[in-house]
C-alpha cells in the first residue's frame, strides 16, 4: 500500500528547450485507479517514467521538484531498488521483452529470478499472472512468436508477477482487440481493488471514464485538471487540450441530459442508458 | 477498377498449424476494415497481400494477375503496407530520407522522390521534421513517418496495420482524413483495426476474421448489428451502437451525431 506525493515536478529532457513536465503537484492515495489523458506530447509517458525514476535517473536532463513513493524520494534511489515497489508496463511490449528468454513462462520468471524469489513462490506468482491475463495457453511459446496483443499481455503479466504496490501502465491496451482490452481493464481494476495503486495512460476515453477513480488531464507538461471522470468530462475546454469526452457524454450533452441532481453529464454506458431509458 | 481476389487461401507458419484456412474474398475500391481477435490471422493476411509471405495453397490475384508470380520488389509499385510497429519499417537516419527511400526504390528520380516525400510529410502533419532522426520522434509521430513513407509511393493499394495505435484524437482524425483522400484517389484502402468507432466512422466494409476465416463480411452497419457474432470474435459494437442496443432500439446508429439527430427528430 503505497502513497504517491508529487511536489512541483519539473523536467526537461537533455538537449531540449521546453519542459516536458511543468510544475505538477498532486497526491495519489493507495489503491486509487488513476487515468492519465492528454494529447500526444502532453507529458503522459514522461510523467509515468518519473514515477519509476527513469526520469531523471536514466534519461538525465534538468529536474526540479520532488516525487515521493511513501517516504522514498524517487530521484535518490536506483531504478532497480524502486522496481519491486513500482512496476511499469511500457507502451510498446518490444521495449520491455528481454529478448533472451525462450518461452513466455521464462520471460515472466525473469524479473522474479533477478530478485531471488523462492522457487515455489515464483511458480505460484507466474501461474496466477498467466491466469489473470488469460495467456496460460501460450506459456511454452516463444515471446516473439506471439501476436502484438498477446505480447502486451505477457508484458503486463511479467510486471504483475513482481507484486508491485504501484503499477504504471502506458497505453497498455493499444494493440489489443476490444475484448482483450476490456479484459486488461478488468484485470487492472482487480489489482486496484486489492489495494494496488494504478496509474494508466490511455486514449480509450470511454474505458478510462468507466474505470478511473480520478483522471489527470495533462497538456504541455502541465496538470490542467485532476478530478473525477464526471468533473473532467463536464469541462468546456477539453477540445483546447486535444481530448474529447466519451461518446456517452457527448450524446447526453447534445441532448441536454444531466445526471439528476448534479451538474454532470453521464460518462459511462450505464449512466447514459439509465437516463435515456427514462426519456 | 482495382481488385484483389483471394481464392482458397491457406497459410501456415508451422506444418499442422494453419493460420488461414481457405479464405475466399474479393476486395474492391470500397474501403475495407479487417477486424478480429488478436492472433486471428489479420497481420498474416496482409503480409500475404503484400507478397512478404507466400500462400501454402490458393491464390491472390491483383487485377487478375497472380501475385505469387511476382517478386516483392515488383509488387512494391502496386501494393503498399504500413507495418503495425513503425520500428519494423523505419531504418534511415532522417525523416526525409526514410520517406524518399520507397519512391526511389520504385524508380522515381531523387528530385521527384523529394517532392512526393515532402507532400506526404505535409499530409501526415510532419512538415518541418525532415532532418530529424525518426527515432527521436515519439511513437505516434514515428507511425506517421511510416504512413508518409508508403503514401509517397503512390501505390494502387494501401494497407494499414493498426494505424491508430498510440494516436490521440487529433491523430486519429488525421489518419481518417488520409484514408478518405486515398479513397478519393480510387486506391484500395485496407486497414486492420481494433478501434470499432474508428471503423464505423471511416470504412464502407468490415470483414471479421476468426480462426483463419472470414466470419462476417458486409457493410459496416450490417456487420456491427451482429452483436452475438462479434462477441464470439472478441469484438464489440461501436459505443453508440452499444447504447442503441441497451435501449432496445430497432434502428442502430454508428456514431453519436446520427443518434442525437434521430433523438431530436423524434422528441
Amino acid at each position: 500500500m503505497a502513497e504517491i506525493k508529487i511536489e512541483n515536478l519539473k523536467y526537461r529532457y537533455p538537449d531540449t528547450k521546453e519542459l516536458a513536465l511543468d510544475g505538477i503537484t498532486c497526491d495519489i492515495k493507495p489503491g486509487e485507479f488513476i487515468g492519465v489523458i492528454g494529447r500526444n506530447g502532453s507529458g503522459k509517458s514522461t510523467f509515468c517514467q518519473s514515477l519509476i525514476g527513469l526520469v531523471p535517473n536514466f534519461y538525465r536532463g534538468a529536474y526540479g521538484g520532488k516525487v515521493f513513493i511513501d517516504d522514498i524520494e524517487v530521484r535518490n534511489v536506483e531504478v532497480d531498488e524502486l522496481c519491486q515497489k513500482v512496476g511499469m508496463v511500457f507502451q510498446n511490449p518490444f521495449n520491455q521483452v528481454t529478448g533472451s528468454k525462450l518461452t513466455v513462462y521464462e520471460e515472466i520468471a525473469f524479473g522474479l529470478e533477478n530478485f531471488g524469489i523462492p522457487r515455489n513462490e515464483m511458480k505460484k506468482r507466474i501461474d496466477d499472472a498467466l491466469e489473470l491475463l488469460d495467456i496460460a495457453k501460450y506459456r511454452d511459446r516463444a515471446p516473439f512468436d506471439l501476436s502484438g496483443g498477446q505480447m502486451q499481455r505477457m508484458a503486463i503479466a511479467s510486471i504483475i508477477a513482481m507484486n508491485p504496490e504501484i503499477i504504471v501502465l502506458d497505453e497498455p491496451t493499444s494493440q489489443l482487440d476490444p475484448q482483450g482490452s476490456e479484459e486488461v481493464f478488468k484485470a487492472v481494476a482487480k489489482l486496484s481493488e486489492k489495494g494496488i495503486t494504478v496509474i494508466m495512460v490511455e486514449h480509450k476515453i470511454e474505458k478510462i471514464a468507466a474505470y478511473s477513480d480520478r483522471i489527470m488531464l495533462l497538456d504541455g507538461g502541465k496538470l490542467v485538471a485532476f478530478d473525477t471522470p464526471q468533473e473532467i468530462f463536464a469541462r468546456e475546454d477539453l477540445a483546447e487540450h486535444g481530448v474529447v469526452a466519451p461518446v456517452y457524454t457527448r450524446i447526453c450533452k447534445d441532448l441536454g441530459l444531466r445526471v439528476p441532481g448534479t451538474d454532470y453529464y453521464p460518462v459511462t454506458l450505464d449512466e447514459a442508458h439509465k437516463l435515456l431509458a427514462c426519456k | 477498377m482495382n481488385t484483389i481476389e483471394i481464392k482458397n487461401l491457406h497459410f501456415s507458419y508451422n506444418a499442422g498449424e494453419e493460420i488461414l484456412k481457405g479464405l475466399n474474398l474479393t476486395i474492391d475500391e470500397r474501403s475495407t476494415a479487417i477486424i478480429g481477435q488478436n492472433g486471428a490471422g489479420k497481420t498474416t493476411f496482409v503480409k500475404l497481400l503484400k507478397g512478404l509471405l507466400r500462400p501454402t495453397e490458393g491464390q491472390i490475384l491483383f487485377n487478375g494477375q497472380d501475385i505469387s508470380k511476382q517478386t516483392v520488389a515488383t509488387l512494391a509499385k502496386d501494393i503498399g503496407l504500413i507495418f503495425q510497429n513503425p520500428n519494423d519499417q523505419i531504418f534511415k537516419n532522417t525523416v526525409l530520407d526514410e520517406v524518399m527511400f520507397g519512391p526511389m526504390q520504385i524508380g522515381m528520380s531523387k528530385d521527384k522522390a523529394k517532392e512526393v516525400a515532402l507532400k506526404a510529410l505535409d499530409m501526415v502533419g510532419l512538415k518541418g521534421t525532415e532532418k530529424i532522426n525518426p527515432y527521436d520522434l515519439g511513437l505516434s509521430e514515428r507511425k506517421m513517418v511510416s504512413i508518409a513513407a508508403i503514401v509517397a509511393m503512390d501505390t494502387k493499394v494501401v494497407i494499414f496495420d493498426e494505424p491508430t495505435i498510440a494516436q490521440d484524437y487529433m491523430g486519429k482524425k488525421r489518419i481518417q482524413a488520409i484514408m478518405k483522400e486515398l479513397q478519393r484517389q480510387h486506391k484500395i484502402v485496407i486497414s486492420i483495426l481494433h478501434d470499432m468507432d474508428f471503423v464505423a466512422e471511416t470504412f464502407d466494409r468490415a470483414i471479421v476474421f476468426a480462426k483463419g476465416d472470414a466470419l462476417l463480411d458486409g457493410d459496416v452497419k450490417s456487420v456491427f448489428k451482429e452483436k452475438d457474432i462479434l462477441e464470439k470474435a472478441y469484438l464489440e459494437q461501436p459505443y453508440t451502437m452499444q447504447l442503441c442496443y441497451e435501449l432496445g432500439y430497432k434502428e442502430a446508429f454508428l456514431n453519436p451525431e446520427d443518434f442525437v439527430a434521430y433523438k431530436k427528430a423524434n422528441q
